[in-house]
C-alpha cells in the first residue's frame, strides 16, 4: 500500500511500509524550469529532518532538497546524474530522488495529501 | 524545498526564418566568424622571431615538444577579432542601463594615461626608488577616496568588488578576534547583491536575513531585532539596490555600533552620491569602492575591476599589505606584516600592488571631474533615472510606488501581468529597438525586476528616445502585437540561445569533434 | 563639462517633468545633518591637458622596463607585445561592453572567452579552463579552496619553492577561512621533501614550477604521492612562456593548475591588472570558482556561446556559492587571447627557446663573476645567483648604475631565513646582448 504525501516545501514522499521514495512536485519543476543538474547524497548517509539532502539546479536557479523526514538514504537515483531533464518529464514518477528508510514515521502525520497540496498550490498563486 | 525566484525561460523559442539566406551567411556588415582554431593553423604566426643560436639547454628533462594552437598572421588576426567585436553591444554604441552596473562613458583620455610607459611599463618589484611616481599615484588616488567618502584609511589592493568585499570584511573579523570577541552571524538583507552573503560565507560566517520595510528600505526596527551578541556585522548597499538611499542609514549605524557589530557598506552604488554625502558621516566602518563604476574604468567584457576599501578609524589598523606610506616627498611600500609599524595587517589578498591600471584611469577620471565636476555627475545622474521613472511611470509598475529614486529605478513585471509577456520578453525586445536590455530578475525580492540605470553619460535626446520606445513596447505587450516580444529579438545576429543545453552538456573548449545533437 | 551632456536648460525642464522644484528635492532622502552643503576640499575640474601634464609628471618619476637593462621578474616579466594586440582591444565593442549577460548581442566576448579557454587549455595540458582569474595568485588561492570542496579535507600543503606572496595569499586564507596549513620553508636548494609533507588529510599539494627561484620540477612523482593519499596537485606557472618550452603540468599528473598569464599579451602595469588562468579536468567543472563559457545553440539551430553553469555563482547561489568572484580579467584574457593567436605554436615554441638561450647566456656569464654562484642549474628564464653581500643592497647599487638587476629574495620573504645574499634574475626576449654585457659590467663594478 503506497500514499503519496506532499510538502509546503513542494518535495513529495511516495510511502511503502517504512521507506520513503523523494522527490520534487510537477509544480516545484515547473517553477525552477528546465533542470540541468541534480546532485544526489550518499548512499548511507543519515539525514535529520529538514536537512540538505540533494541540490536540483536549473539553468537560472538551484534548490536544496532537504530531507522532509529523517531516515538513512538507502537509495539514489542515478540516472538523474545523466538525464536531469528527467526531473521535467517526469518528475513524481521515474525522477525520483532518494529513497529514504524512515526513522520516525510520526513525522509524516499532518503532510498534505495529494488534494491538499492541490489547494496548497492554487492558494499561493 | 527553498527556491531562488529567478526564474525565467532558458531554452531558445522562436527564431527568424523570413530573412532571404544569402550564400555565406553573411549579412552585410555582420559577418559570421569561425573559431580560431578552425580558421588558424599550427604552422602559422603572426610575430617575427629569430632563431637563437644553438645552445646547452637546461630544462631537465623536462622539455616539450607540442602545444596544438593554432597561429594566424597580422591580417588575419585583425579580420578575425574585428568580426568577433562587431558582434558586441557597447556603451559607445547606445544606452546600456544596466542597474547597479554604471555602464558609464569611459573616457579615452584615461586610456591615454593608463598607457604611459611610467605606469603601463613599470615592475611591481623593481627598486622604491625607481617607481616614486607609481607610488605617488596610488598616494594621490588614496587621498583622493579618502576625501570623498570621509573615512580614515583605505586599502588599494583588492582586484574587484567581490575582492574588496572580502577586505573589509577580513578586517571585522580580524579586528573582533583581536579583541578576543569572535562572532558568528552577519546580516545581510535578501535585496543584496549575492557576493555579499557569499562573502560572509567565505569567511564563515552565518548569513542572517533583514526583511525590507513596505517602502523597500531597511528599518532601524528590523536591525536591531536581528542584532545580538553573535552579530559581527552588518552588510547594507546603499543606494540599495532598489535604488533608494537608506534614510534611517545613521540610526541602524547606531545601533550596529551599539551591539558591538560593524556595519559593512557595499559601495556598488556609490555613483549616486559622490560629493552629496560621505559614507564616513553616515557611521559605515567600511565600504568597497567599484573603480569601474563609479569611476568610469572600462567594464573591458567583464574585467578587470578594481576594489579598494576605505575604513573608519576603528578598522583601518587592520587593512591589509601592501600599503604605501609617505614621507614628505618620498613614498614607500609597506609589503609584509612584519613590516607594519603602528598597525595590524589581516595579510596580503593578492600578489603586488592592485589594479595599477585601473587607479590611473580612475586618477585621471577624478582629476577631469573635479569636486564640483563629481558632484554633478552624481546628480546628472539621478536626475537621468528620475526622468526615465517620470516618463514610464503611468505605463509600467513600480514594486514600492512612486517615490524619488537614486541612480537607478526600479519596476516589477505587475504591468505585464496576463498579458503572457515576461520580464525576459520584455528585455529581449529592447535589442530590437537598438538598446541594452536592463538588469533583470535582479533585486531578488522583487518579482519579475527590470532594473534600469541610464548614468550621467546619456543626454535628454536619447533617454526621450529610451522612454518612448519603452512605451511603445508595452503598448505592444498589451495590445496585439506580441510576437514583437515573445519571439524577440528578431534583428540580433542571434536569437535566442539554448541556455539548457549548454548547461546539461557542458562543452568548454572547443575540440574539432561535431556538434551534439540537440537536447530534446 | 565634458563627458556630461545634460544643459542647464535639459536639467530645468527635466526637474520639471519629473515634478520637483529643484535637484536638492531628488537627494532629500539623505538626513539633513549629513547632506554635503559645500564642495569637498579636492581640486575642481581640469582639461585634458591639465589632467595630461600632472599625470605625466607622475609617470615621468618612474623608470620603465624598456628604458634600462631590466632583469626583474618573480611573478611578472617583461615581454614585447604586438602592436596589434593593444589595438584591437581598445575597441569600443571590447572595452565599453560588461560581462556578456545577453548572448544575443554579446558573441563577441563570449566567443573569445571559448577560444580563451581552449588555449588556456591547450597551453597547461588540461582538459577545460575558466574565463579568467583576477590573477595567479587568486588563482592559487582559489584552487587551494576548490580542492577543499573536492576532497572534503581542508589541509593545504604548500612547497616551499611557491612564490612567498602567493603563499601569503594562501596563509591569509588559511588563518580568514579557517583551514590548516604546512607552509614549506623557502627553498632556494631545492632539497625539501614534499613528499613526506603529505598526509591523509591533505586536500592539496601546491607546487610552482618553474618555481619561484627559477628551479624547473617534474612534478609526477608528486602528484602520484599525493593522488595517493587521496590529495590533488595543484600545479602553479607564474611565467606562462614557460609553457611554450616546458612539458606541462596536465602531462604530469596536475589536478589544477593555476597559472599567472601576464606574460602574454598584457604587460606589466606595476602588477595589476594581471590575468589568472585556472584549468582542471572536466569531471571537476562543477566546483571551479568564476565565470564559465560554454558552446550551445541558438532557436535557429546556429552555433553560439553562452555563460553557464551559473548556479555555482553567487548571483544565483549565493552563501553556498563556489566562490564570492564576480568579474574576471575579460579584457587582460582578450589580449591574452590575442597575442597567443599571433604566436601561434610556432610562435611561442620560438619564443620561449629566446626566452631560455638568454637566460642561459646570463646565468653563464654572471656566475663567471668572481664570488658569485648559481643556485639553480635547471631553469627556464630566470635563475637565482648568490652575490658576496646583501641581495637587497647588491640590487639598489645596481639601479643606481642604470641595471634593473632582479629581485632580492630578502624583499619577497622577509621572514625566511638564507635569502638575505640571494638575487632573482630573469631574462627575457626583450633582453639584447648589450643589456647583458652591461649587467656583468655593472655587477662586477658593484662587488668589486
Amino acid at each position: 500500500m503506497t500514499e503519496m504525501k506532499y510538502t509546503e516545501d513542494h518535495e513529495y514522499l511516495r510511502v511503502d511500509g517504512d521507506v520513503a521514495t523523494i522527490g520534487i512536485s510537477n509544480h516545484a519543476q515547473e517553477q525552477l524550469g528546465d533542470v540541468v543538474f541534480v546532485e544526489l547524497p550518499e548512499v548511507g548517509k543519515v539525514c535529520a529532518k529538514g536537512e540538505e539532502a540533494a541540490v536540483v539546479e536549473s539553468v537560472k536557479a538551484a534548490a536544496e532538497v532537504n530531507a522532509p523526514v529523517s531516515g538513512e538514504v538507502v537509495e539514489t537515483n542515478g540516472e538523474l546524474e545523466s538525464n536531469p531533464g528527467l526531473v521535467n518529464e517526469d518528475p513524481e514518477g521515474g525522477a525520483w530522488f532518494i529513497k529514504l528508510k524512515l526513522s520516525d514515521k510520526s513525522e509524516l502525520d499532518g503532510m498534505m495529501d495529494a488534494d491538499a497540496y492541490g489547494k496548497f498550490v492554487a492558494e499561493q498563486g | 524545498m527553498s527556491m531562488n525566484r529567478g526564474g525565467r525561460p532558458t531554452s531558445a523559442q522562436g527564431g527568424c526564418s523570413s530573412d532571404s539566406p544569402t550564400f555565406t551567411g553573411n549579412r552585410a556588415l555582420v559577418i559570421e566568424e569561425p573559431l580560431l582554431f578552425e580558421v588558424g593553423d599550427v604552422s602559422k604566426t603572426g610575430v617575427d622571431l629569430d632563431e637563437p643560436e644553438v645552445h646547452e639547454k637546461r630544462l631537465g628533462a623536462l622539455e616539450r615538444s607540442g602545444i596544438g594552437l593554432p597561429g594566424l598572421t597580422e591580417p588575419e588576426v585583425m579580420r578575425h577579432y574585428v568580426r568577433l567585436s562587431q558582434k558586441n553591444f557597447a556603451i559607445d554604441s547606445g544606452i546600456y542601463p544596466l542597474g547597479s552596473c554604471t555602464m558609464k562613458h569611459n573616457p579615452r583620455l584615461n586610456e591615454k594615461m593608463a598607457r604611459l610607459p611610467g605606469f603601463a611599463d613599470v615592475h611591481p618589484l623593481q627598486p622604491q626608488s625607481s617607481v616614486q611616481g607609481a607610488l605617488e599615484l596610488i598616494d594621490t588616488l588614496a587621498a583622493w577616496l579618502l576625501e570623498l567618502t570621509g573615512m580614515a584609511g583605505v586599502a588599494m589592493s583588492p582586484k574587484a568588488g567581490a575582492h574588496g568585499e572580502f577586505c573589509g570584511m577580513a578586517a571585522i573579523k580580524f579586528a573582533q578576534r583581536a579583541k578576543g570577541d569572535a562572532r558568528s552571524i552577519v546580516l545581510v538583507p535578501e535585496s543584496a547583491h549575492g557576493t555579499n552573503p557569499a562573502t560572509a560565507a567565505l569567511l564563515g560566517y552565518k548569513v542572517r536575513d533583514v526583511p525590507a520595510r513596505e517602502d523597500g528600505t531597511v528599518s532601524p526596527d528590523a536591525v536591531k531585532e536581528a542584532l545580538g551578541p553573535d552579530v559581527a556585522a552588518i552588510m547594507l548597499t546603499n543606494p540599495n539596490t532598489c535604488g533608494l538611499f537608506e534614510r534611517d542609514i545613521v540610526a541602524i549605524a547606531d545601533a550596529v555600533h551599539e551591539a558591538g557589530a560593524y556595519f559593512y557598506c557595499d559601495g556598488a552604488n556609490f555613483n549616486a552620491i559622490v560629493g552629496k554625502a560621505r559614507p564616513g558621516d553616515l557611521g559605515i566602518d567600511c565600504m568597497h569602492i567599484n573603480l569601474h563604476k563609479t569611476f568610469s574604468t572600462p567594464h573591458g567584457g567583464g574585467g578587470p575591476g578594481s576594489g579598494p576599501v576605505v575604513f573608519s578609524q576603528a578598522l583601518a589598523p587592520y587593512a591589509p599589505v601592501p600599503y604605501v606610506v609617505r614621507n614628505g616627498e618620498e613614498f614607500a611600500l609597506v609589503e609584509t606584516s612584519g613590516a607594519a609599524e603602528g598597525a595590524e595587517p589581516f595579510g596580503r589578498q593578492t600578489a603586488f600592488h592592485g589594479q595599477m591600471g585601473m587607479f590611473v584611469r580612475a586618477l585621471a577620471y577624478m582629476m577631469s571631474h573635479g569636486s564640483d565636476g563629481l558632484r554633478q555627475a552624481s546628480e546628472d545622474a539621478v536626475l537621468n533615472a528620475n526622468y526615465v521613472r517620470a516618463g514610464l511611470r503611468d505605463v509600467m509598475t513600480q514594486p514600492f510606488g512612486d517615490q524619488v529614486c537614486m541612480h537607478e529605478v526600479l519596476f516589477d513585471d505587475s504591468f505585464l501581468k496576463d498579458t503572457g509577456v515576461t520580464t525576459l520578453d520584455f528585455a529581449k525586445a529592447m535589442i530590437d529597438e537598438g538598446f541594452h536590455p536592463m538588469t533583470m530578475y535582479f533585486p531578488l525580492v522583487v518579482h519579475g525586476a527590470l532594473l534600469i540605470e541610464p548614468t550621467e553619460s546619456e543626454s535628454k535626446a536619447s533617454l526621450d528616445q529610451f522612454i518612448a520606445a519603452l512605451r511603445d513596447l508595452v503598448r505592444a505587450a498589451k495590445g496585439n502585437d506580441k510576437e514583437r516580444l515573445t519571439g524577440a529579438p528578431h534583428h540580433a545576429p542571434w536569437a535566442r540561445l539554448d541556455e539548457t543545453r549548454a548547461a546539461r552538456q557542458p562543452v568548454l573548449r572547443w575540440t574539432g569533434d561535431a556538434p551534439a545533437e540537440a537536447a530534446e | 563639462m565634458r563627458y556630461l551632456p545634460l544643459t542647464d536648460a535639459d536639467r530645468q525642464s527635466m526637474l520639471a517633468a519629473i515634478g520637483v522644484q529643484n535637484i536638492g528635492d531628488l537627494f532629500a532622502d539623505i538626513p539633513e545633518e549629513v547632506r554635503l552643503k559645500d564642495l569637498v576640499e579636492l581640486p575642481r575640474r581640469a582639461g585634458e591637458m591639465d589632467v595630461e601634464r600632472q599625470l605625466g609628471a607622475m609617470a615621468a618619476r618612474n623608470t620603465p622596463a624598456s628604458s634600462a637593462p631590466f632583469f626583474v621578474g618573480c611573478g611578472a616579466y617583461k615581454h614585447h607585445v604586438p602592436a596589434s594586440v593593444d589595438h584591437l582591444i581598445q575597441r569600443s565593442e571590447f572595452l565599453t561592453s560588461y560581462t556578456p549577460y545577453q548572448p544575443e548581442i554579446s558573441q563577441g566576448t563570449l566567443q573569445y572567452l571559448f577560444e580563451f579557454q581552449t588555449q588556456v587549455a591547450l597551453l597547461t595540458g588540461m582538459e577545460v579552463a575558466n574565463a579568467s582569474m583576477y590573477d595567479g595568485s587568486t588563482a592559487c588561492g582559489e584552487a587551494v579552496l576548490m580542492a577543499h570542496r573536492l576532497t572534503r579535507r581542508s589541509k593545504a600543503v604548500l612547497s616551499g619553492g611557491l612564490h612567498p606572496q602567493y603563499r601569503n595569499v594562501v596563509e591569509m586564507l588559511s588563518d580568514l577561512t579557517e583551514f590548516p596549513l604546512n607552509a614549506l620553508a623557502a627553498d632556494p636548494a631545492g632539497s625539501e621533501d614534499l613528499i613526506a609533507a603529505i598526509d591523509d588529510e591533505t586536500a592539496c599539494v601546491v607546487v610552482q614550477s618553474p618555481d619561484v627561484f627559477g628551479r624547473v620540477r617534474d612534478l609526477s612523482a608528486i602528484a602520484a604521492a599525493a593522488h595517493e593519499k587521496g590529495a590533488l596537485l595543484i600545479a602553479v606557472v607564474t611565467e606562462v612562456i614557460s609553457l611554450g618550452a616546458l612539458k606541462p603540468p596536465g602531462e604530469m599528473g596536475a589536478d589544477i593548475v593555476v597559472a599567472e598569464g601576464q606574460s602574454i599579451g598584457v604587460g606589466l602595469n606595476f602588477g595589476g591588472p594581471h590575468v589568472g588562468l585556472l584549468a582542471t579536468q572536466q569531471k571537476h567543472i562543477r566546483q571551479l570558482p568564476g565565470r564559465i563559457c560554454g558552446e550551445t545553440v541558438d532557436a535557429n539551430g546556429k552555433r553560439g556561446f553562452v555563460l553557464t553553469l551559473s548556479t555555482r555563482e553567487q548571483h544565483i547561489r549565493r552563501e553556498k556559492a563556489t566562490s564570492n568572484i564576480c568579474t574576471n580579467s575579460g579584457l587582460c584574457a582578450l589580449a591574452f587571447s590575442i597575442h597567443l593567436s599571433l604566436l601561434g605554436e610556432t610562435g611561442l615554441m620560438r619564443l620561449a627557446r629566446i626566452n631560455h638561450a638568454n637566460a642561459v647566456a646570463l646565468a653563464d656569464a654572471l656566475s663567471g663573476i668572481a664570488g658569485v654562484e648559481l643556485l639553480t642549474p635547471e631553469f627556464f628564464n630566470e635563475f637565482t645567483i648568490r652575490v658576496p653581500g646583501q641581495g637587497i643592497e647588491t640590487i639598489e647599487a645596481l639601479a643606481r648604475k642604470g641595471v634593473l638587476g632582479g629581485v632580492p629574495a630578502a624583499r619577497l620573504a622577509p621572514d625566511q631565513t638564507g635569502l638575505d645574499d640571494l638575487i632573482i634574475v630573469a631574462a627575457t626576449e626583450v633582453n639584447s646582448s648589450a643589456d647583458r654585457d652591461a649587467y656583468v659590467k655593472a655587477l662586477q663594478e658593484v662587488l668589486s
